[in-house]
């Protein structure tokens, strides 16, 4: 009966004001990425500049400290709209749920994703990494940064109702980062080596392609419960 | 007599090992304003929680037109506008953007902003963020939205919080309105309202130790 709104319209007025909302907050934004930078600049320092431990371990310090940093921003992506009542509003909505919640994770993606992926290529020349590998640095980080944005919100839409969730939602998430964390780095290595990394990637990308499709109704459905 | 618009079905509800209400049904039909009322921790907010299908009842069903909501969620969820005791207002917003936010995710039109606004008292406070507004304010901002609403049903908890007399008169003028169009106003409020009793229709909810 009242289609004067598109699904399509739906996504972007959600999208937009989440983007409005953390442009106004800007903590949100920066504490992440500081985050990332100061995590893998203690690195150097505590293992000392001997280039050839750092070329070798590079890889996954950048993704672990990626994994951390994600972890330290998604607690927000619910939160605030649970104490202030907008996402009871959401909840309530005629529009489907997967898809304003599909528009909220990649607001945060953009937000926290997108910053780490641009700075990525920095750091990595601070751990001295074979110039052969930037690419592939890239290429996982473009595609699994998404995937950690989707399936944290699951853990977050579980625990969005719990006082002090912070510790449970890193016990329920981060164990399923691992198989992002386990191709990622691989590909990197292997493209340290000069090796071929496209069946890395692709798994990488299957994940994401999965993780696209099927997580935005688990974090709907995820919500309804935790709101109940 | 005309269909019920939303009829509650032996509906039970449980907290924390306590019954607040049990087997409780009721029909409400288009014309009616219903307070619910009853003392702190009767169980009034669970109630419109329910009602607004965010809760899951421990037993029985709420039915909208005749049927169970879960299965018609979308046409029900056209015809309700629920606030509750939180405003669903983002303090990083100005109010102007927050009704416009609030109005297209249900699916009203925007048109009319400014006018919504100057009926809540709150011209010359477009621009202004809500977080450096007061809790009236907000509390406004959110109900601005009862101007513009299409939907039929308006379930409201503790609409008259933090608002003046003045606003709660306008207010009380709008649900008669509202009703006279046929549509449907549940509430909670600790006040009486200035309505006449026989427009008025009550439920009460007894405060069970059990």
């Amino acid at each position: 009966m009242n289609q004067s709104i598109s699904y399509w319209q739906t996504f972007s007025n959600v999208l937009k004001r989440d983007l409005q909302v953390a442009i106004r907050n800007k903590g949100d934004i920066f504490n992440p990425l500081v985050f990332f930078v100061i995590v893998i600049t203690l690195f150097p320092l505590g293992i000392g500049s001997e280039s050839a431990i750092l070329t070798r371990i590079a890889p996954g310090v950048i993704w672990v400290a990626a994994l951390l940093s994600a972890l330290l921003s998604l607690e927000r992506l619910f939160k605030n709209d649970y104490n202030d009542g907008s996402l009871e509003q959401m909840l309530l909505s005629p529009q489907p749920l997967f898809i304003m919640v599909f528009a909220k994770v990649l607001a945060h993606w953009l937000l926290t994703g997108v910053p780490i992926i641009i700075i990525a290529p920095l750091l990595a020349v601070l751990l001295h990494m074979e110039e052969s590998a930037y690419g592939a640095l890239l290429a996982t980080l473009v595609l699994g940064t998404p995937v950690l944005s989707l399936i944290g919100a699951i853990g977050v839409a579980l625990t969005v109702g719990i006082k002090k969730g912070g510790v449970l939602l890193s016990l329920l998430v981060l164990p399923l980062y691992i198989p992002v964390l386990i191709f990622a780095t691989g590909a990197i290595e292997a493209a340290a080596l000069n090796m071929p990394y496209a069946g890395h990637l692709a798994i990488i990308a299957a994940l994401l392609a999965g993780s696209m499709t099927l997580t935005p109704f688990a974090i709907g459905a995820a919500l309804r419960v935790s709101t109940n | 007599m005309s269909q019920a618009l939303l009829s509650a079905d032996q509906l039970t509800c449980i907290r924390e090992d306590r019954i607040l209400f049990d087997q409780l049904s009721f029909d409400i039909y288009p014309g009616d304003l219903v307070q619910i009322e009853g003392p702190n921790g009767a169980g009034k907010t669970s109630l419109l929680r329910i009602l607004a299908g965010l809760s899951r009842p421990y037993d029985g069903q709420v039915k909208y037109a005749g049927n169970t909501i879960t299965r018609v969620r979308e046409d029900y969820y056209e015809n309700l506008l629920y606030i509750g005791h939180l405003a669903g207002v983002k303090g990083e917003l100005s109010a102007e953007e927050n009704l416009n936010f609030n109005l297209q995710l249900h699916g009203d039109s925007c048109e009319n902003v400014e006018q919504a606004l100057a009926q809540v008292n709150l011209t010359g406070f477009e621009d202004a963020l809500a977080s450096h507004l007061s809790a009236g304010q907000n509390r406004r901002i959110a109900l601005a939205r009862l101007w513009q609403s299409k939907a039929k049903i308006w379930i409201l908890d503790e609409p008259f919080t933090a608002i003046d007399k003045a606003g709660i008169a306008t207010l009380e003028h709008l649900f008669i309105k509202h009703i006279d169009n046929g549509g449907t106003v549940i509430l909670t409020s600790h006040q009486d309202l200035q309505i006449g009793a026989q427009r008025l229709k009550r439920i009460t909810l007894d405060y069970n130790f059990y």
